[in-house]
Order: structure tokens, then C-alpha cells, then sequence
């Protein structure tokens, strides 16, 4: 049979010469190959500090957009919770009050609107379902938390700060192209 | 009277030294190890408490501290208690024959810097080193727990495997030197005439014997994660496992001491006649000494995460076979040049 690699190794039981009974030369020679590790480069990335870069198209936590005025997108139309397949999104829709045309931007709006961060499963299927290019995933990841129920992201958490636009350009560029 | 008084004095701050040196060396020798470990597994360790993570043991020591003291119900619960205390004690005592430092004039009082000159000193090593087994043995014994057992009973036949071994190099040393006493061996090895280059084998075999003394891979038996979760110290905890694990890096402190101490010439350095000035002579040799302690210090953890450990036959079969007859030889070897020369 032909072996998959280059490195295989036939085995003989044969009676062990001096030089390996006495185990020095071996135990040398082991040495020498955990001190060469000693001088390299270190494998790790020290996490918070230093981050591995992501790619483009990586999905992760989420963001509910607004628009150019600064009014959310958001129609609570519920077709990223059926979309989606973990059953991880909740919302609770109301009608837009009059003089309240700066918040919304339609006459429906998600009164609250919740992500269960332990159900999703982070697949994106509802930044494809949604018709009012509202919600998105970034390239942020979740934190880890000590309880259940901080997992549970609410508005505060996922709409964008007015001020600073959470940038989803390349998700954009990316759902434009796939059309 | 009054010289009686300063003796004291100084023996007393000596011992509390030597103590909180003991104390403080193996502490850090747990991050050392650490960071020894990962930088050969091209790893950083631990480096998140203070810089460079240098505050990782004292926050280890809290968790110790702090962590719930369990002992088992069907446990012999004074032999439970007694026995990393004996581990500790034992370790502790190692350090105090061995000389730290030539004798040093201060204050118009000359001193040894070593605690205790007794002229059986060597004898009072081996001797306290085979007491320290029974800490393991004990607390092994007591936690009636089939992996303690086991790993106490490992523990108990390496250490006198293997002292017989340590005995027999030591005893060519002894031959060589004529004396029992820990301060002229190394004071006969002034400048370069370490013993090393008169014993090699003699010490090649010390420093294996030294490592199973100390239980440390590839002679970790009596722990052996991976076969007796943990061996004697399974069924401890909180700081009762603290002082086990202490014990183990002070013993390994002692080792270091006592190899550089016997074969590396202790305090000794090469051209140490041309420093004038003998405080000065005597401090550069206190530090010299130090330095080839961690230099021993980093080759038992560089063995330790470069080999792995030995099946239970092979370690006797290099006991009993290997070592001890090599040990004979060189020891018959050493008294036949002795007795030519003379």
C-alpha cells in the first residue's frame, strides 16, 4: 500500500545499541530541539490587546442601522424572525406617533427589539431577509459574560449611536454583488 | 558574653534569610517554570498580572489560601494534616549546611556565611532528603484514596532506588575530599578545581538521581497527571496542596544548591584570587553561586518539558542496573587513583 505521507516509519523490534540504551545522546538531542523552540516566534495573540484580523465578510454581532437623518430603519416587519433559524429574535412592533418622524422612518417601528446572543448561531439570514436594509452583522465579536440574561441584547444594544455610524460598507458591497 | 550575643544575632537574621530567600526563590520558581514551559512551546505564559506577569504567583498563593481546605471523611485526618507538613519541613531544613558564601569579615566579626557547619554534613542531607519521602508517603497513605496509595508507594520505592545511587556519587566525592563536611568540599574547590572535572560520571549520575529525588519529569511518577490524576496529592487541597507543590520546587532549589555546591565548585569562580578585597571576593561569590543554581534551576525544567516520563519498569530497571553499578565502579575507579597517587 502506498502511504499518504513521506514521513512513515517501518517499525523493527530490534535490540537497542549502546548509544540508545544509555539515552544520553537521545536525551542531548532533545534538548537541543526544545531550546531551538525557545528563540522563535511565539504563536499567541494576546486577545484583547491584539487582535487577528477578520475577514471582510465576518459575522458578527449585530447592528441596527438608521438612516441618512438618523432615523431607524427598522420597520418591525418580523421577517429576519422568521428567517431566522435558531428562533433567536423577538420584537414587538407599535405605530409611529406624530412628531416622532425623526426616530422612525416609517409609520411602524420595533418597540423593543431582542437578540438572544446564546441562540444565534450567527448565519446572517436575517441581514438577508430584510427588505429595509436595517439590520446587519459587524466584524465586532459578542463579549462573554458571567449571566444568562446579559446575552440577551436589546435595542440599547444593537441600534447604532447617532454620532458614531457603525460602519457595514463592505457588507454592503458584498449583499450588492450576491444580487 | 557579648560575642555570644552577636553570634546569635547573626545566626538568627542568617537563618530568617536563608528562609525568606528559600521561600521567595521557590514561589517565583512556579511562575519560572511557567514561563520556561511556554517559551519552549513557543508560548508566552502567564503575563497578565502585573508586567510580565510577574504577580502571578502571589495571586496563585491567594487562590490557595483562599480555596476550600477539604479533607476526606474516611481519611486519617492527623496523618491527612501531618504530612505536607513534614514534605515542607524537611525541604526547608536542606538549606541549612549548605554554604552561601565564603567566610566574610564584618564589623570586626568574621562569620560563615552557612547556618550551620556540621562536619557530618553531607550525611545530614541525605538523611533529612530520605525523611522528606514520608511526608508523600504519609499524606499518600492517609487520603485513603487508591491513587494516593499508589502514587505514595511510587513515590517511597523511586527515593530509595535512587538514593543509593546519590549515595554511592557522593561517597567518590567524600573519598576525594576527606571530609564529611559540606564547607571544606567546596572550599577545596578553590578557582577552577571543580569537582566536576575529576567526577563526571560521578555527577552525571547525581543530577539523574537528583531528579527523581525530586520527583520531577521524567521521573514524575508519584504525580503522573495522566495515569494517577495527581498520585499522593489527589485528594488535597487548598493550601495543604500548596505546601506539597512549595516543597517540591524548595527541594528542588536544595538539589540545584547541592549540585552546584558538590561538583560546581559553590561559591568558587575562576581568577577569584585577583579580586583583593576578600568582602567583595565573598559577595561575587555568593552571587556566583546563585547564578549556577538557576543555570541548574533552568536545565531541570528544560529536561522537564523536553522528555517524557518513564514507565515504571524502565525507572527501575536505570535504578537498579544502570546507575548503581555505574555508581560502584566509579566509585572502586576513584579510590584505586587515590590510592596510586598516594
Amino acid at each position: 500500500m502506498k502511504p499518504l505521507t513521506n514521513r512513515a516509519k517501518q517499525v523493527v523490534n530490534k535490540e537497542m545499541t549502546f548509544s540508545e540504551k544509555i539515552y544520553l545522546p537521545a536525551v542531548l538531542g532533545g534538548l537541543k530541539t526544545t531550546m531551538s523552540h525557545f528563540f522563535k516566534k511565539q504563536a499567541t495573540i494576546r486577545y484583547p490587546e491584539e487582535v487577528r484580523p477578520f475577514s471582510d465578510v465576518f459575522r458578527g454581532k449585530h447592528v441596527l442601522k438608521r438612516d441618512e437623518n438618523g432615523a431607524e430603519r427598522c420597520t418591525a416587519c418580523g421577517l429576519c424572525a422568521v428567517a431566522c433559524p435558531a428562533e433567536a429574535i423577538t420584537m414587538v412592533a407599535a405605530e409611529r406617533e406624530k412628531g416622532e418622524e425623526n426616530l422612525y422612518r416609517e409609520e411602524k417601528y420595533a418597540e423593543t427589539y431582542e437578540i438572544n446572543m446564546l441562540r444565534c448561531i450567527f448565519c446572517g439570514m436575517c441581514e438577508e431577509a430584510c427588505p429595509k436594509e436595517a439590520i446587519f452583522l459587524t466584524t465586532e465579536i459578542t463579549p462573554a459574560n458571567y449571566d444568562r440574561s446579559n446575552f440577551i441584547y436589546g435595542k440599547d444594544k444593537l441600534v447604532e449611536d447617532v454620532n458614531h455610524r457603525t460602519d457595514i460598507t463592505t457588507r454592503q458591497a458584498h449583499k450588492n454583488l450576491a444580487k | 558574653m557579648n560575642v555570644d550575643t552577636t553570634y546569635l544575632i547573626i545566626k538568627s537574621l542568617m537563618v530568617l534569610t536563608i528562609f525568606g530567600i528559600t521561600l521567595l526563590i521557590a514561589t517565583y520558581l512556579t511562575y519560572f517554570e511557567r514561563k520556561v514551559a511556554a517559551f519552549l512551546q513557543d508560548r508566552l505564559g502567564p503575563d497578565r498580572a502585573g508586567p510580565f506577569g510577574i504577580l502571578q504567583p502571589l495571586a496563585d498563593a491567594g487562590k490557595m489560601f483562599f480555596k476550600e481546605d477539604f479533607i476526606p471523611q474516611n481519611s486519617a485526618k492527623s496523618l491527612f494534616i501531618l504530612g505536607p507538613g513534614i514534605a515542607m519541613f524537611t525541604a526547608l531544613l536542606t538549606g541549612s549546611i549548605i554554604p552561601w558564601g565564603p567566610q566574610i569579615t564584618l564589623f570586626g566579626e568574621t562569620f560563615d556565611f552557612q547556618i550551620a557547619d556540621i562536619n557530618v554534613g553531607i550525611l545530614f542531607i541525605v538523611g533529612v532528603v530520605s525523611i522528606g519521602v514520608y511526608g508523600i508517603m504519609i499524606g499518600g497513605w492517609a487520603s485513603n484514596n487508591k491513587y494516593s496509595l499508589f502514587g505514595a508507594i511510587r513515590a517511597s520505592s523511586q527515593m530509595i532506588s535512587y538514593e543509593l545511587a546519590m549515595g554511592l556519587s557522593i561517597i567518590a566525592i567524600v573519598m576525594m575530599t576527606g571530609s564529611l563536611s559540606l564547607k571544606d568540599i567546596v572550599a577545596q574547590q578553590h578557582g577552577m578545581n571543580w569537582n566536576v572535572f575529576y567526577q563526571p560520571l560521578g555527577f552525571i549520575i547525581f543530577l539523574i538521581s537528583a531528579l527523581a529525588e525530586c520527583n520531577r519529569a521524567p521521573f514524575d511518577l508519584a504525580e503522573c497527571e495522566s495515569e494517577l490524576i495527581g498520585g499522593y496529592h489527589t485528594e488535597y487541597s487548598s493550601m495543604k496542596l500548596g505546601f506539597f507543590l512549595f516543597a517540591e520546587y524548595i527541594n528542588m532549589f536544595i538539589s540545584c544548591a547541592l549540585i552546584s555546591s558538590l561538583y560546581f565548585g559553590g561559591y568558587n569562580y575562576p581568577f577569584m584570587d585577583m579580586v583583593s578585597d576578600p568582602t567583595v571576593q565573598g559577595l561575587i561569590g555568593t552571587a556566583v553561586l546563585f547564578g549556577k543554581i538557576f543555570f541548574f534551576i533552568f536545565l531541570f525544567m528544560w529536561i522537564r518539558w523536553t522528555l517524557p516520563r518513564f514507565r515504571y519498569d524502565q525507572l527501575m530497571h536505570l535504578g537498579w542496573k544502570m546507575l548503581i553499578p555505574l555508581a560502584l565502579a566509579n566509585m572502586l575507579a576513584t579510590g584505586a587513583v587515590i590510592l596510586f597517587n598516594q
